[in-house]
């Protein structure tokens, strides 16, 4: 799950989250109790239809604002380690 | 702002005095991450949770993983505090990324309460609280994903207005859960609270989850509940974790209700209070494991060496988040994974089409569903901050109504061991303007003094 997540976490995380996880699963497996099968998910509580708006080219915002919160530049790119293999 | 109208203080005084008053409290109650020695406008001074983007001045949401990060444009809330001539005082503290009840989940150390500094002014809008409720600012703004503007309003004694989703545009804040998060005022009044929501609230062309308003936002008057209807769901007769002087409180406000004219009936919520915050817990952690994947020390942000992209990825992650965010995460990835997303996240999904339906019936014919916003007044610092799941508890009232995406206000509504209680009103989707004439009210003929007893 970590690698999914992305996060390098420590042994000593892994072991306090473990423990964390499984009583909060426990708590919120409750849902499991309700029987579902013909009731619609939400993603969205507003009957909201879909907005089109037109399609008009916008100014950006310049390349130094983009690059102004970058933690390495290289020219118009923002720079990172090696992808590696 | 009778002073500003009159031009017997300017706008620029108005802002050194909160400054000043900012200078000699916030040491002890650390509400603010940072001030503005500059006004922004020739109004009202206004705090911003620090969620919220600001043009030049640094946005944090209470994480590390931003420390630094100075956006390049305004949130449109922050714009249109700005073109209303607000002076921005200041970027108040939260948990980090909005996840939490009492802003111990600030990275950069809690704030405290000014009713009592030992203790939590709640959260995750916690600083904004108990800014407005110390004299620090008039007003603010906070952002509420499961009670995070209504509870820290409750715990500190003001007023806080968790408006309709979709009503107010959050294109430039922080997202935590994209289908829950909300935008809304705090202040002392209700009249306020209406004013400023007034301000930010309407379409923005830059947040296509935003509405219209049904109709322009009335500033409340008049202190009659004649002919209103007001329904206390019956399981909050059995919840045990609402404590007695809360109930107590809570029920007295209901006797004034009564005595303004008010019908108090009963309403049921059946599955709001043992549903609620499993669904939440489940629908909220996975879209701020999505929401968060952004944060990766690439475009913006902290950035942690590796050398490879991968561990540089990794590591900026272990280190820039803190613990409540890295739960989040793992749980949200976890209701999300494959093998399990229909167990948990699409049964979360369809739990919560049941709670907007139970809230829809409940709601019919009713004016607003009343309960205490808090089952509890304001704890110590440290009393939940080792148990997650006590802190999650302190928004089983506020969680249920945020997950159909109906409007809360949050009024104080008297005190418990002489800490503030708040009395919460639903309403039904774009009924803004009924809960504030019922507040604007009920706060009139309750005459709270949102002043903490030992600043007067």
């Amino acid at each position: 799950m970590a690698r999914l997540a992305r996060l390098a976490l420590t042994d000593e995380e892994v072991e306090r989250l473990t423990e964390e996880l499984r009583a909060i699963v426990d708590a919120v497996s409750v849902v499991g109790e309700l029987d579902l099968a013909d009731v619609p998910p939400t993603s969205h509580p507003l009957d909201l239809v879909n907005v089109w708006d037109e399609d008009e080219p916008r100014e950006s915002l310049p390349l130094e604002d983009v690059f102004a919160n970058a933690p390495e530049r290289d020219g118009d790119h923002f720079r990172v380690p090696p992808v590696g293999t | 702002m009778r002073l500003l109208e009159r031009r017997e203080v300017s706008s620029a005084e108005l802002h050194a005095a909160y400054l000043d008053a900012i200078g000699e409290r916030d040491d002890e109650l650390h509400c603010y991450l940072r001030t503005c020695e500059e006004p922004s406008g020739g109004g009202i001074p206004i705090a911003l949770k620090d969620v919220i983007s600001t043009k030049g001045i640094e946005t944090t949401a209470g994480s590390r993983i931003l420390e630094g990060y100075t956006p390049v444009f305004d949130a449109t809330v922050a714009a249109r505090v700005k073109r209303a001539g607000l002076s921005i005082l200041g970027k108040t503290n939260t948990d980090e990324f909005a996840m939490g009840s009492s802003t111990e989940n600030s990275a950069w150390g809690p704030s405290r309460n000014p009713w009592d500094p030992s203790r939590v002014p709640g959260g995750s809008g916690g600083g904004t609280a108990a800014a407005v409720s110390a004299g620090l600012a008039p007003w603010g703004l906070g952002s509420d994903t499961g009670g995070s503007i209504k509870q820290p309003s409750a715990l500190c004694g003001n007023v806080g207005l968790r408006p309709t989703y979709g009503t107010v545009s959050r294109y430039g804040v922080v997202a935590f859960a994209s289908s829950l998060d909300q935008i809304g005022p705090v202040a002392k009044t209700v009249r306020d609270v209406a004013l400023l929501y007034s301000i930010v609230a309407g379409r923005d062309p830059l947040d296509s989850t935003t509405a219209e308003l049904r109709e322009a936002v009335a500033l409340p008057e008049g202190g009659s509940l004649a002919g209103v209807r007001l329904a206390v769901p019956k399981q909050v007769g059995d919840l045990d974790a609402i404590e007695p002087g809360v109930r107590a409180a809570f029920e007295a406000a209901l006797d004034t209700a009564r005595e303004l004219g008010a019908e108090v009936g009963e309403c049921d919520l059946p599955l709001s209070y043992r549903y609620g915050m499993p669904c939440y817990y489940l629908v909220a952690p996975a879209e701020a494991s999505s929401n968060l994947a952004r944060y990766d020390g690439v475009r913006y942000g902290r950035r942690v060496d590796g050398a490879t992209y991968g561990e540089m990825v990794d590591r900026t992650r272990d280190e820039g988040f803190g613990p409540e965010p890295k739960r989040r995460i793992m749980l949200g990835t976890y209701a999300l994974a494959a093998g399990y997303y229909d167990a948990f996240y699409g049964q979360a999904q369809k739990v919560r089409t049941l709670l907007i339906r139970e809230h829809r019936d409940a709601l019919e014919g009713v004016d607003a569903i009343v309960t205490p916003t808090s089952p509890t007044v304001a704890f110590p610092i440290g009393d939940k901050a080792a148990d997650p799941l006590a802190m999650y508890a302190c928004d089983l009232l506020t969680i249920p109504s945020c997950l159909a995406g109906l409007p809360g206000l949050s009024i104080p509504c008297g005190l418990s061991d002489g800490l503030p209680v708040g009395l919460q009103l639903i309403g039904s989707q774009f009924g803004e303007n009924g809960l504030f004439r019922v507040g604007h009210a009920l706060e009139g003929a309750l005459g709270f003094d949102t002043v903490p007893e030992c600043l007067r």
